[in-house]
């Protein structure tokens, strides 16, 4: 049935990941449920910032723009808005999505626009060599915080439902199938979505591993009677934290109009195919003039 | 041959309808057939403090302000306090009867007092209290006996949302002050102004209000920002006439989403602007460099305010035009226009478009509070949106896509240094672009053979893009004994003041700055060479473009002529200074 095929998104740069990185599962499953969905590359576009992950979209075929730190959403949302046709997945890290972009990030969870956002969460500050990251657990010890940090780690998910998302899942580098499956669902679900991957960093986070991921992982898909549309039940699991982690969509709204839908301008499609004529808007600029007079 | 040119002051409190009498009085003197200029001085409150309006009028053009005035309408006892000494002899000031003010030091002064039952008579329409300002305004159409039905008919259409009983209150109130003034003031006020038949129809309006009108002829599709004085009427503006003319508007979280939105939609293929001011800018400043770094057009307005940090927030300065040159790390190519006038902004509103998408650039537009917020009087034929090209670039649409051979490469190398451009969605050129050095496919590379082409090939586009700047304008007398210059909003205080020196027998000219950047030097060492002694004019504390000037020229101006007041520049401003510099040089 699908036409399109993985070969389309293979890219031709050689990746500066480190051998083992929770970003290689990733790219695959990126790609995979891509081609899962039939979306040709010239149909998708990429945005992200700095960091390890911010480069992945430079290992696939793919429209992309590989911005600075941070401030990878707001350059998907201005694309949104300039063709909503595309199907637009924003990559960051989670000092680059939740830190010094976290003020984008609560920002987008309120708009609702159809963006995935794929956050590879490792706990950690892997491009600059090992610096605590804002969800680095309470107490780890860096080189910038020497006695362990000092403050609680931010909770995405939570707070993604708090300030409006539609789409708030997790998944796990560790099981590449689970996370092909959750991405999927995302690119498919009309409105802004938030995938949090728990990605190891194999280099400089020595304690949030595959291993120390596997021992607490849990799907929810697994969790009889579970149900993401309902609120309560995706807050009490967005708590959850440590022992026990879950995986899968913990919350998900549906009918909630997209940004996108709500601007009067864009019912009339796409604002880059809409052309410019200014023979069309010659009676209106004459009346503009006279607001003035 | 001028005749008519008379000043008028309307101060008072924030909330007591200072800033809505003077835009109604400069409407019904604009409809009259008088040229006009008006701007407005308020603080950064919304209730209280101090605030005023001043309105020339002439039959001439006028291009600016004047630090004198002739009728000074005091909505309360402050208002005296803070412009008594600009009020020319023979002038006079219209106020309440219950003020308590010091007439004898006043009439000292030759300054006539105009006072009047304003309150009682906005008690007695029945109205508020607040439209003792309508009766203040009739008072002074009185004096001026000029023709009422002109702001009679603004009073109609400002309050019809409010009802008929509203408009005949208002209506009533001012001509009761009106024929009150008249009859009791008029013979001894010597200034006076009169419509003239068969006006033509003018425009007023603003700067912000201009680039607007401009952007909207040059096709910008999107425009996100974040609200800051004074270029907050520019998204407000957009944001009404969005339906109508096809325009996404986004107000944002802050200053740096506005741009990456922007710089968003503009790689996504629309033309796309933002605007703020120096604050807002600061934040913007690591995304300019982004656009830069990826080649995206992009217009980005910034309306100046008095600096540094939070400074005077609605105060004017021309503080920033080293900073928006220098601004973010690294060396990119970016343009900066200089608009001073509304027909200048109108044409940079479009131009910058144009040159952002050649160029593949940002294109800095650097306004400042007096120009976008003062009005003046243009005709509407300046105003010709059949005349604007849009101009795309080397910008390859989906034919030529089409007939691609090899790999779509976005950063191409090329003699030009302008890599042909295509917008994404084409299965035949899925590209990819980054802040990062990178290769002509947009991928990152850190070799140095690399990064010496790619710096090299941005750079160049600079030495086509100078080509297209405007030489300065030079305006009064060829081989004057003085050379004013200038950049921006100055426009309009320079030509007064050459005219003015001209007329009392000092031959001077001016040269002014619409574009700085690049810098057009080749076509300026020459202008500047010519020039005997040179004054640059600048509402800054340390003469910016004058630095400009000398390094791109070697060349020293004799004078710099600065302010940092916060307060725009009259042609008196100018004309105090000059006088002395001429006394004592020339």
């Amino acid at each position: 049935m699908s036409n399109v095929t993985i070969t389309e998104y293979q890219g031709i740069e050689t990746s500066t990941w480190c051998p083992g990185c929770g970003d290689f599962p990733i790219l695959k499953c990126i790609k995979d449920a891509l081609v899962q969905l039939n979306i040709a590359p010239h149909q998708v576009i990429m945005t992200s910032g700095i960091g390890c992950g911010s480069k992945l979209p430079h290992y696939m075929r793919v429209n992309a723009y590989n911005s600075v730190h941070g401030r990878s959403l707001p350059v998907a949302m201005g694309i949104k808005l300039a063709n909503h046709d595309f199907t637009v997945i924003a990559v960051t890290g989670d000092g680059d999505g939740y830190g010094i972009g976290g003020n984008h990030f609560i920002h987008t969870c309120r708009r609702n626009p159809q963006i995935v956002h794929i956050a590879e969460n490792n706990q950690v500050y892997g491009l600059t060599k090992g610096q605590y990251s804002p969800t680095s657990d309470y107490g780890y010890v860096t080189t910038t915080s020497p006695e362990g940090t000092i403050e609680v780690a931010i909770n995405p998910i939570a707070l993604a439902i708090t300030t409006g998302a539609t789409f708030v899942a997790r998944t796990s580098s560790g099981d590449p199938k689970h996370m092909t499956q959750v991405i999927a669902k995302a690119i498919q679900h009309k409105g802004y979505a938030l995938i949090d991957v728990l990605q190891p960093c194999v280099t400089f986070n020595k304690k949030n591993t595959y291993a120390w991921y596997k021992e607490r992982v849990y799907k929810l898909d697994d969790e009889k009677g579970y149900d993401p549309h309902d609120r309560k039940a995706a807050w009490a699991r967005a708590q959850e934290w440590g022992d026990r982690i879950p995986i899968g969509v913990i919350y998900q709204e549906v009918g909630r109009p997209t940004y996108e839908d709500q601007v009067t301008v864009l019912k009339q499609g796409p604002l880059v195919k809409q052309g410019f004529n200014i023979g069309r808007i010659k009676d209106d600029i004459e009346l503009l003039k006279e607001e003035f007079v | 041959m001028q005749t008519t040119d008379i000043s008028i002051k309307i101060g008072g409190e924030a909330g007591q309808g200072v800033e809505s009498s003077g835009g109604g009085f400069v409407k019904a003197l604009s409809r009259g057939g008088l040229f006009i200029f008006g701007n407005s001085d308020y603080m950064s409150r919304i209730r209280g403090g101090y605030n005023f309006y001043q309105i020339r009028a002439s039959d001439s053009p006028i291009l600016c302000h004047t630090s004198h005035i002739h009728l000074l309408l005091a909505f309360n006892e402050e208002a005296i306090t803070q412009h008594k000494d600009e009020i020319v002899k023979g002038g006079a000031i219209i106020y309440d009867e219950d003020f308590k003010i010091d007439a004898d030091s006043l009439k000292a002064r030759g300054i006539q007092l105009f006072p009047m039952p304003l309150v009682k008579f906005a008690y007695e329409s029945g109205a508020d209290r607040i439209m003792a300002n309508t009766a203040a305004i009739g008072t002074a159409v009185g004096v001026l006996e000029y023709d009422f039905e002109r702001i009679a008919e603004v009073i109609t259409q400002n309050f019809k949302r409010k009802g008929e009983a509203v408009v005949n209150a208002n209506l009533n109130l001012a001509r009761q002050a009106y024929t009150l003034a008249k009859e009791k003031y008029a013979k001894n006020f010597k200034f006076k102004v009169s419509p003239i038949p068969d006006p033509p129809k003018r425009m007023v309006l603003h700067g912000n209000q201009a680039i607007c009108l401009g952007a909207i002829g040059g096709g910008c599709r999107f425009m996100s920002g974040y609200p800051m004085t004074p270029a907050s009427t520019i998204i407000e503006f957009l944001s009404e006439k969005a339906n109508q003319f096809g325009i996404v508007t986004k107000q944002t979280e802050d200053e740096i989403s506005a741009i990456l939105m922007a710089i968003g939609a503009s790689h996504a293929g629309v033309r796309a602007m933002t605007a703020t001011s120096g604050g807002g800018f600061s934040l913007m400043v690591e995304a300019l460099g982004m656009a830069g770094s990826t080649e995206t057009p992009l217009v980005i307005v910034e309306a100046q305010r008095a600096g540094p940090s939070t400074g005077l927030p609605t105060r004017t300065e021309q503080g920033d035009l080293e900073f928006v040159l220098h601004a973010s790390q690294g060396e990119f190519p970016r343009i900066i226009l200089t608009p001073g006038t509304i027909e200048q902004c109108f044409e940079a509103g479009w131009r910058s478009f144009n040159l952002a998408e050649k160029y593949q650039c940002p294109v800095i537009l650097l306004t400042d509070l007096y120009l976008t917020s003062a009005v003046r009087s243009v005709d509407k034929t300046i105003f010709d949106f059949s005349k604007i090209p849009i101009e795309r670039g080397a910008l390859l649409d989906d034919a030529a896509l089409d007939k691609l051979t090899s790999d779509y490469k976005r950063h191409a190398i090329t003699d030009s240094g302008i890599s042909p451009r295509a917008i994404p969605s084409h299965p035949k050129a899925v590209f990819m672009t980054t802040s990062d050095e990178h290769d002509e496919h947009g991928h990152i590379i850190e070799d140095a053979e690399s990064r010496i082409k790619m710096m090299e090939k941005r750079m160049r586009k600079l030495e086509l893009a100078v080509e297209e700047m405007r030489t300065p304008e030079v305006y009064g007398v060829k081989g004057a004994e003085i050379t004013l210059i200038g950049w921006g909003s100055t426009y309009g205080a320079l030509h007064e003041s050459v005219d003015r020196l001209n007329e009392e027998g000092t031959k001077a000219n001016m040269v002014h700055f619409v574009d700085i950047w690049p810098f057009p030097e080749e076509r300026v060492t020459p202008l500047l060479k010519e020039a005997k002694y040179t004054l640059c004019v600048e509402g800054n504390y340390t003469g910016q473009l004058a630095n400009i000037i000398r390094t791109c020229t070697g060349i020293q101006v004799d004078k710099r002529i600065l302010k940092y007041d916060g307060r725009p520049f009259s042609a008196d401003d100018i004309l105090l200074r000059v006088k002395e510099e001429v006394r004592l040089h020339v």
